[in-house]
């Protein structure tokens, strides 16, 4: 995982795997860079995540949470066909921006 | 139906597992040379079947979780997943999308919904205290 930060915000480089077991340490880097940086928009990008399951819409749903708190953004970037089928059937679509 | 093929997997609940599981079973499930979109949906719901054994069924302790795989005739893709964990009271409140009872550890409570979307037969049976079975079916390729 590569964080970048930017003029408008944070950028999240997610990679590998992302399941119940690796989700709690990525939410727990992220929330670390969130409350460091406080950024405006917070872009999280799927393009080389090689594996999703429903524990990346409790990813996704878990950091909206912590940016919309703070009056913030997300975007999701990147997102293979596979993915955006997790995410579709979750509504996450709706709360975030996809493109 | 006949059983061209079948092959079990027990494992311990633990977390580092799920990965090991679901890429076992897709590994086993290639013999019906399903293509990329089918092994993805495969991939997707025996990971979310068995994270719920290790979320929720054993959530008190440890234990070990069961996969039955078997290749039926028609190209047809079976798969067993048991726990003996806590089991379910209310099956039917569980199955029901963005329904959790692991909201402090940011579950979605979309498990049984992308069981359900992914594949084409999903049956869960459950008794509090005893454990729980989901089984699931796809058809690979239209049955080719």
């Amino acid at each position: 995982m590569i964080l970048k930060q930017h003029e408008r915000g944070l950028t999240v480089l997610l990679d590998g795997e992302i399941d119940h077991h690796a989700s709690k340490t990525i939410r727990e880097e992220i929330d670390t860079a969130i409350y460091e940086t406080v950024p405006d928009e917070l872009v999280l990008d799927f393009s080389i995540v090689s594996f999703m399951d429903s524990s990346g819409i409790g990813l996704v749903l878990g950091r909206y949470k912590v940016m919309h708190e703070n009056g913030g953004s997300i975007v999701i970037e990147g997102a293979t066909q596979p993915i955006v089928k997790v995410m579709k059937l979750s509504g996450v679509d709706k709360l975030a921006r996809i493109r | 139906m006949k059983v061209m093929n079948e092959f079990e997997l027990k494992f311990r609940a633990k977390s580092e597992n799920e990965s090991f599981a679901r890429t076992t079973v897709c590994a086993f499930a290639a013999q019906l040379d399903p293509n990329i979109s089918e092994i993805s949906d495969i991939r997707t719901a025996v990971s979310e079947a068995v994270t719920n054994c290790i979320v929720h069924a054993y959530k008190n302790g440890e234990g070990t979780v069961v996969i039955n795989v078997k290749l039926l005739d028609g190209n047809m893709l079976y798969i067993k997943v048991r726990d003996k964990g806590c089991g379910i009271a209310d099956v039917q409140k569980a199955m029901e999308p963005m329904y959790t009872t692991a909201e402090s550890d940011e579950r979605a409570g979309l498990g049984f919904a992308v069981m359900e979307n992914f594949m084409d037969k999903l049956a869960v049976t459950s008794k509090p205290g005893k454990g729980t079975t989901v089984t699931m079916r796809k058809r690979i390729g239209n049955g080719k």
